[in-house]
């Protein structure tokens, strides 16, 4: 195999070698080597295959713009796909795979969509494959697996991904010539500066273009690297703009598909507010549109260069370089002087004495008004081209093992854009630079347009100075450099968008290489109707592959433009989205995934619980104790043993998930009265009172307990799903509704463990507990609190049944949880105390008719839950008016009731609905539900399955016979409506 | 990523704060125990209705992960610039360029 | 209208595909309509196209001030479902759905309907009855509804992590299997085809700038080419809904707010059916082009801005990733914003307004593509009779004042709501 690797020149250190393996197959390249420039000096020139027809494609550029070169990189876990080769630095070991293609990348069986691409143009699904129902999924099934490029890994991660945020007063993006004289002036000026770029080395196009630049750039990187405000950061994306300067950054660690050392992230996120940024950005050439223009060894003429002057690597001995535009006299003697002969093609009939002076001694042959008209050559590389006049007349064919093009230069405007930032078309540019910014971020160098060496360096330095002093920093910066290479008499760039195709030339003239998008597609989507560039974009896909249409866009807004016979200004351009390039998901969410994708609250006693044998379920963010096993137990035993001792003895539940919330103020009183729908004003001193809470809009927003510690002091719980908006709801009424009313309000939920104690013998424990207390139904009656110690340890007893047994609720501070806990397990001893979870809790509150959250759905009045006497007749309060309405006030809404299986066996699943009928549905088939099961569970005290629900006229339907429907089971399980309040109606229990 | 004024606490990243929406819309008074209609409608625009112009926006923000405090923010809906901040109970300034 | 088939295709490719006609005309306004569809996205046109197809109204205009199917249309992440619980939700979208699963046929335009499967994961218990409430509802609506226990959904969705240790653990789900995705932008074309073909005029960059009235009554539209006037005026510009009836006098219990999308790169097929979670925040799912298209929540604030932000982006990618721990080394390949009409009870709005000859569609929170079909259907039959038909008539502007929210979630009267 002949080595395209040249004895000398490029940044590439030939004392290192490295192996690497593509497709199985051993290669070696040197330390300073890209994945792409390796492959090509070792004669690899076939690198992927094409998205739609499966083509064979090389690489075409030398950077992220690169729309061909895509692999998967490394194994195991390590393994990513639609990997650029043009941005892999090349590491030993190195193992990259080819994409898209079956069996393998020369023979893909998939390229007989090539030969029938005369039936596929763009958007040919949209014609055929009409069907009904079903019938799209059978070619879809098809196109699927032949659409996609790389695959996903089979192995879930196991990297790191890191956030960082961070300010400065200017960021610089883009580390060439503009973007580090633009950091160096504004750093000298004395502002805070970070610049990025996403290439390994800083330095851009000038680490090799030319010795002074170079020895310039090292200095000035070394004089920043010394700043203290200074931060420099190697590849690393500036991928998107976003609001008040903030700018997104990905930067990567280590090398993508290899393993990461240890404890070090995979990539790290960057937020970066900064004062001013600078898009040092630079500009990407644009392919000139010509048949057959994707062959291997076709590429862009600065791509040609880089590889020669970077990684020292002639991508061909014998190479015809077409150009519309200077820049293409550049490249073409960057290769001659690497040893190429070139045959330089200027479309342009007239160029100025200058620029063809600047060929001078070199081995290239210039033609101008020539370009080239058809690329020939297969997998292997190109073995010819046919070139000739821009009327396409006179054509001839030239031998040659490489087509270079370059039409024309492209600004970065992405960062400018993605702020909402106007493009704006430079006509003699024949591009779009930034027009009017909304964002403090100006464009330099290439960026705005302006390529001339020393002036797009003179930009980059002006600028720095100027965000600097803008900042209030005026030290100054000193003069700019000058670094030689005084620019040439330009002559302006020709238009040119698609070159005539010789007539006996098949195969296609892309666009937009990845996704096969043709200047034929783009007649054609044109004379179809689809006339505006998002229409041409979503019509043909150009622009819409992994590259965004960095090479393809501008031509095929100006295709179209011509076809309309519009200025390409008034065509537009689609807009640019971040990120910039495609950047790997796991950056994004960052360390916030798995198990820390949301914070897991514990309650203070969730050791204990964990000893004592409990499964825990998720309350929101809550773990709370579900059950609590015993040998031998299954779930279903211990929760009936813990619920049963509840209603036999005495029994001991977790609450400390509930909201709760401290209100003081002297219209402390006045604010209850609001905030609550029923009657607050006479709770006294030392009461408790159950609390309904209304939306404005009327419906049940939450309940809860209020306590009256003092005169102008109440201590609330709320439900624990709803204990923060409770507060925001109480927060957002104090601060915008009644700013007249003197009350503050904290969250006091994680400052307080709570405990409830249930059962006919939960007094007698108590006062075991608290001897030096009367614990007596005069004591501390029903709805009653005191405040007192245990075992030396403040606490707070509640008189309160949520189960529906004579019970009590033991708060304490947070940090005696689990101290109080232990005192009255200790005591418990005694009285058989045992722990229960939320499970028997959800079973005895149904039982006795407790709403819930199942209950408290949102949709719900009071009166639907039969509380409508509660409802306060002589008090304003929120809600009240929302209430009055008639979609809340008929009284054939589903109301409130109890629900027992007729059999007195079967379960009865939550979410049935309740018919009239039994079998019901059938596809097809509309049955009118009367309601619904909020709620179900086992009942110890009837020993079965009992629930609640909603069903219409509620009250009248006591006693009737429905079917709890749940066709999702098939289950049509008839059922008896009856009281909510199935245990205990009149309260005996826990008032006694 | 918007940096919002907080009268209290300063410029903070939105991450801090909730935003609760309109605030030129005004609660009625609805302490009388007769509602009258035109309360009960008011009332209803006062749950349903919001301010949504597209340019100028007052609006109240709460600062949660900070002092809780709510507060009036005059931003601009189509490109976020903020252009005043201020408490809860005081006006947002005039500006001659109106909405 | 040039008929599409695989024989047009072949036919076209021996001749270079040098004949296809235009999909729709670019007409001239003319100064007078019987109806004017302000809006010409997906809504707007199936609108105008039931007009001419069920209605036989045919002297119609859709004026879109930018490129039609531009808005919304073309930026959601285009699932199609019907699960819904409420009863007016339900059948409203049921109806839609039977209409998707006839579309391309309908429309002799490949919209790629691909009923694969819509899977909404329960995480909790009270998901769980949450869930099997709603499924039992649409089961009694006639909707097809079933539910996944973990076993299948382990079988069926290999990427996704059923890890009982997961943050979120996946309990099961609920499983809507003639739900799917769709092509945005194929809708759009192929309403506007259809459309056009039966006469309808669709006027692009025509911006709608005022509204022509007589006493109450609406006779037209200025806009910036100039006044047109109309029998019947019908605004369907969901993200600028309270813009347009400001023109006329009257507001909507609307907030326009900012909702992303994000799509990864292409790859081969991995994810076969629509996932979403309700606990993470999460809906996803694999384009027929491989990329993988995803999206959670509104931002939370106003917004007209049609750009991302980075907070949901990385909440939203965070949570894919918790879920699919396989997707974390996949690349994101874009992601951009749209303006959603937020709606005080997460419903939409198909109805006659205050003013005579007004009729307006909106507030279609996150949830407008599904409905593009049923929503076009029922528009036209409200604007051509005068009066709302079955299927939309609970969805009304007066029904906030009365009290009839339909409140899918229960969240009370917020924007925030879907």
């Amino acid at each position: 195999m002949t080595s395209f690797r040249l004895d000398q020149g490029g940044l590439i250190d030939r004392n290192a070698p490295l192996n690497f393996h593509f497709d199985g197959k051993a290669y070696s390249g040197f330390q300073g080597d890209t994945l792409a420039s390796a492959l090509l000096a070792n004669g690899v020139q076939l690198m992927g295959r094409s998205f739609k027809y499966h083509r064979p494609r090389g690489v075409y550029g030398s950077g992220s713009e690169e729309p061909n070169a895509l692999m998967t990189v490394g194994k195991g876990q390590e393994q990513e796909s639609n990997l650029r080769a043009t941005m892999i630095d090349l590491y030993e070991g190195l193992e990259a795979k080819s994409q898209n293609a079956w069996p393998s990348l020369k023979t893909d069986v998939m390229a007989v969509n090539s030969l029938m691409s005369a039936f596929l143009p763009a958007g040919f699904y949209y014609k055929i494959f009409l069907g009904s129902a079903n019938f799209w999924l059978l070619p879809e099934y098809f196109i699927r697996r032949a659409a996609g490029l790389g695959r996903p890994n089979e192995l879930a991660n196991e990297d790191d991904f890191q956030h960082h945020f961070t300010h400065c007063d200017v960021l610089v993006v883009g580390a060439g010539l503009s973007g580090v004289a633009a950091a160096l002036s504004a750093a000298r000026s004395g502002a805070s500066v970070t610049l990025v770029d996403e290439h390994d080395k800083l330095g851009g196009q000038g680490l090799w273009r030319e010795s002074s630049q170079r020895e310039w750039l090292h200095e000035a990187l070394a004089e920043l690297a010394d700043y203290p405000k200074v931060r420099l950061m190697s590849r690393t994306t500036a991928w998107g703009h976003y609001d008040d300067n903030m700018v997104a950054c990905v930067q990567i660690e280590g090398d993508p598909g290899a393993p990461l050392p240890p404890h070090q992230p995979r990539a790290r996120a960057w937020h970066i507010r900064a004062k001013r940024v600078i898009y040092a950005t630079g500009a990407i050439e644009r392919p000139l549109v010509f048949a057959n223009n994707d062959r291997p060894g076709v590429m862009l003429a600065h791509a040609g260069a880089a590889f020669a002057g970077k990684f020292g690597v002639l991508v061909g001995k014998s190479l015809v370089v077409a150009t519309n535009n200077d820049d293409g006299y550049h490249s073409a003697r960057i290769l001659a002087d690497a040893g190429a002969s070139v045959q330089l093609l200027d479309a342009r009939v007239e160029v100025s004495e200058a620029l063809q002076d600047s060929l001078k001694g070199s081995n290239i042959e210039l033609s101008l008004g020539q370009t080239v008209l058809s690329a020939k050559g297969g997998t292997g590389g190109v073995t010819a081209a046919e070139i000739g006049g821009l009327d396409g007349r006179s054509s001839r064919m030239v031998n040659c093992d490489g087509v270079l093009s370059s039409g024309g230069w492209s600004p970065s405007i992405h960062l400018h854009s993605h702020t909402g930032g106007k493009a704006e078309w430079r006509e003699d540019l024949q591009a779009f630079v930034p027009g009017k910014r909304l964002q403090e971020g100006v464009a330099v160098g290439a960026a705005a347009g302006i390529f001339s060496t020393q002036e797009a360096l003179n930009s980059g330095w002006q600028q720095g100075i100027c965000a600097a002093q803008d900042l209030g920093h005026s030290i100054s910066a000193g003069q700019a450099p000058t670094l030689g290479s005084p620019s040439l008499d330009t002559t302006p760039i020709l238009p040119l968008w698609s070159n005539p195709k010789p007539k006996k030339v098949k195969g296609k003239a892309f666009v937009d290489f990845q996704n096969d998008a043709g200047a034929s597609d783009v007649v054609m989507a044109n004379q179809e109707g689809y006339r505006s560039v998002e229409h041409l974009k979503r019509y043909t896909t150009l622009g819409m592959g992994t590259d965004q249409g960095k090479t393809a866009n501008i031509n095929g807004h100006a295709l179209l433009a011509q076809a309309q016979g519009r200025a390409i200004a008034e065509v537009g351009t689609t807009t640019f989205r971040p990120p910039f390039t495609p950047l790997t998901l796991g950056a994004f969410g960052g360390p916030h995934v798995g198990e820390a994708f949301a914070p897991v609250r514990r309650t203070p006693m969730h050791a204990l619980h964990e000893a004592s044998g409990a499964s825990f379920v998720e309350a929101g963010m809550w773990k709370r104790a579900e059950w609590y096993s015993r040998d031998g137990e299954d779930m279903w035993a211990s929760i009936k043993r813990e619920a049963l001792h509840v209603r036999r003895a005495v029994a001991m539940c977790d609450v400390s998930t509930l909201g709760k919330i401290d209100v003081q103020g002297p219209d402390a009183q006045e604010f209850i009265q609001r905030l609550y729908c029923n009657g607050m004003k006479t709770l006294a001193i030392g009461k408790v009172r159950y609390g309904l809470m209304l939306r404005d809009d009327g419906f049940v927003f939450d309940d809860g307990t209020v306590a009256r510690l003092d005169e102008n002091h109440y201590y609330m719980t709320t439900t624990t799903a709803n204990a923060a908006a409770v507060l925001a709801h109480m927060e957002y009424h104090l601060d915008v509704v009644w700013p007249e009313l003197k009350v503050r309000v904290a969250s006091i939920t994680d400052q307080w463990a709570g405990m409830a104690v249930a059962g006919p013998r939960s007094r007698d424990l108590l006062q075991a507990a608290l001897p030096h207390v009367d614990m007596s139904n005069h004591g501390l009656p029903f709805m009653g609190f005191l405040d007192t110690e245990l075992a030396g340890l403040p606490i707070r007893v509640l008189r309160i049944s949520f189960s529906g047994e004579l019970a009590y609720e033991v708060h304490t501070p947070a940090r005696f949880g689990p101290q109080v806990w232990q005192a009255l397990s200790e005591t418990g001893k005694d009285f058989d105390l045992m722990p229960y979870g939320t499970e028997a809790l959800g079973a005895l509150r149904i039982e006795k008719g407790h709403v819930a959250g199942g209950e408290l759905d949102g949709r719900t009045t009071p009166a639907d839950m039969g509380l409508g006497k509660m409802v306060a007749k002589k008090k304003d309060f929120i809600g009240r008016l929302g209430l009055l309405r008639e979609g809340l006030s008929r009284e054939d809404r589903p109301r409130l009731v109890g629900v027992i299986p007729a059999d007195g066996r079967s379960r009865i699943i939550a979410g049935s609905q309740l018919t009239e009928e039994g079998q019901v549905g059938g596809f097809g088939k509309v049955t009118k539900s009367l309601g619904w099961i909020s709620s179900a569970h086992f009942s110890v005290e009837h020993d079965c399955f009992v629930a609640l629900g909603f069903v219409e006229s509620g009250a009248l339907r006591q006693g009737q016979t429905l079917f709890a429907a749940s066709p999702l089971d098939d289950q049509h399980l008839p059922v008896n409506i009856v009281s909510p309040h199935m245990i205990d109606p009149q309260g005996e229990r826990q008032n006694g | 990523m918007m940096l919002i004024p907080c009268p209290w606490c300063g410029e903070r990243s939105e991450n801090e704060f909730t935003y609760i929406g309109d605030a030129r819309r005004q609660r009625p008074d609805t302490s009388a125990l007769d509602v009258s209609d035109e309360t009960l409608k008011a009332h209803s625009d006062y749950v349903y209705l919001r301010d949504n112009p597209k340019g100028w926006h007052q609006e109240y923000w709460q600062h949660t992960s900070g002092c809780r405090a709510h507060f009036k923010v005059e931003r601009n809906v189509v490109d976020h610039r903020i252009r005043a901040s201020v408490k809860a109970d005081e006006e947002l300034p005039s500006f001659p360029e109106g909405r | 209208m040039q008929r599409y088939s695989i024989w047009s295709l072949a036919r076209n490719a021996l001749t270079g595909h040098k004949n296809w006609q235009a999909a729709w005309r670019h007409p001239e306004p003319k100064p007078h309509y019987d109806v004017i569809i302000v809006g010409g996205g997906g809504h707007g046109l199936a609108t105008a196209y039931y007009l001419a197809k069920e209605h036989g109204i045919t002297n119609v205009a859709v004026l879109e001030k930018g490129y039609l199917g531009g808005g919304n249309t073309g930026r959601n992440t285009t699932i199609v479902r019907s699960n819904y619980m409420l009863d007016d939700n339900a059948h409203f979208y049921e109806h839609g759905l039977k209409l998707w699963h006839q579309l391309s046929i309908d429309l002799n335009y490949n919209v790629m309907f691909s009923p694969r499967g819509v899977l909404n994961l329960v995480h909790s218990d009270a998901a769980r009855d949450a869930a099997k409430r709603r499924g039992n509802a649409m089961r009694l609506n006639g909707i097809d509804s079933e539910y996944w226990d973990l076993e299948t959904i382990a079988k069926k969705i290999p990427d996704l992590n059923v890890s009982k240790n997961a943050r979120y653990p996946v309990k099961g789900g609920l499983m809507q299997k003639r739900g799917g995705t769709a092509r945005h932008d194929a809708v759009a074309w192929g309403y506007a085809r259809g459309a056009d073909a039966r006469g309808v005029d669709i006027i692009q960059q025509c911006e709608v700038t005022g509204m022509m009235m007589e006493g109450n009554r609406i006779v037209g539209v200025e806009t910036s080419r100039g006044p047109i006037k109309a029998g019947k005026v019908g605004i369907a510009v969901a993200g600028h809904t309270t813009q347009l009836l400001n023109m006329a006098g009257l507001t909507a219990p609307i907030e326009s707010h900012l909702l992303q999308a994000m799509v990864s790169e292409p790859i081969k097929p991995t994810l076969d059916y629509v996932v979403t979670s309700g606990a993470a925040h999460l809906y996803v799912s694999q384009s027929d082009k491989g990329g993988l298209v995803f999206g959670g929540d509104i931002e939370f604030y106003n917004s007209f801005s049609q750009r991302g932000n980075t907070r949901t982006l990385e909440h939203v990618t965070a949570a894919m990733i918790s879920l699919f721990p396989r997707y974390a080394k996949l690349r994101l390949l874009r992601h951009w914003g749209g303006i959603m009409d937020m709606s005080m009870d997460g419903s939409p709005i198909i109805s006659k307004t205050p003013r005579d000859n007004l009729f307006l569609n909106g507030g279609w929170c996150y949830g407008g593509f599904k409905a593009t079909p049923a929503s076009g259907w029922c528009f036209a039959h409200t604007i051509a009779t005068g009066e709302p038909h079955p299927l939309n008539a609970g969805f009304t502007l007066e029904r906030f004042e009365r009290g009839y929210a339909i409140d899918e979630n229960g969240a009370g009267p917020v924007p925030k709501a879907h």
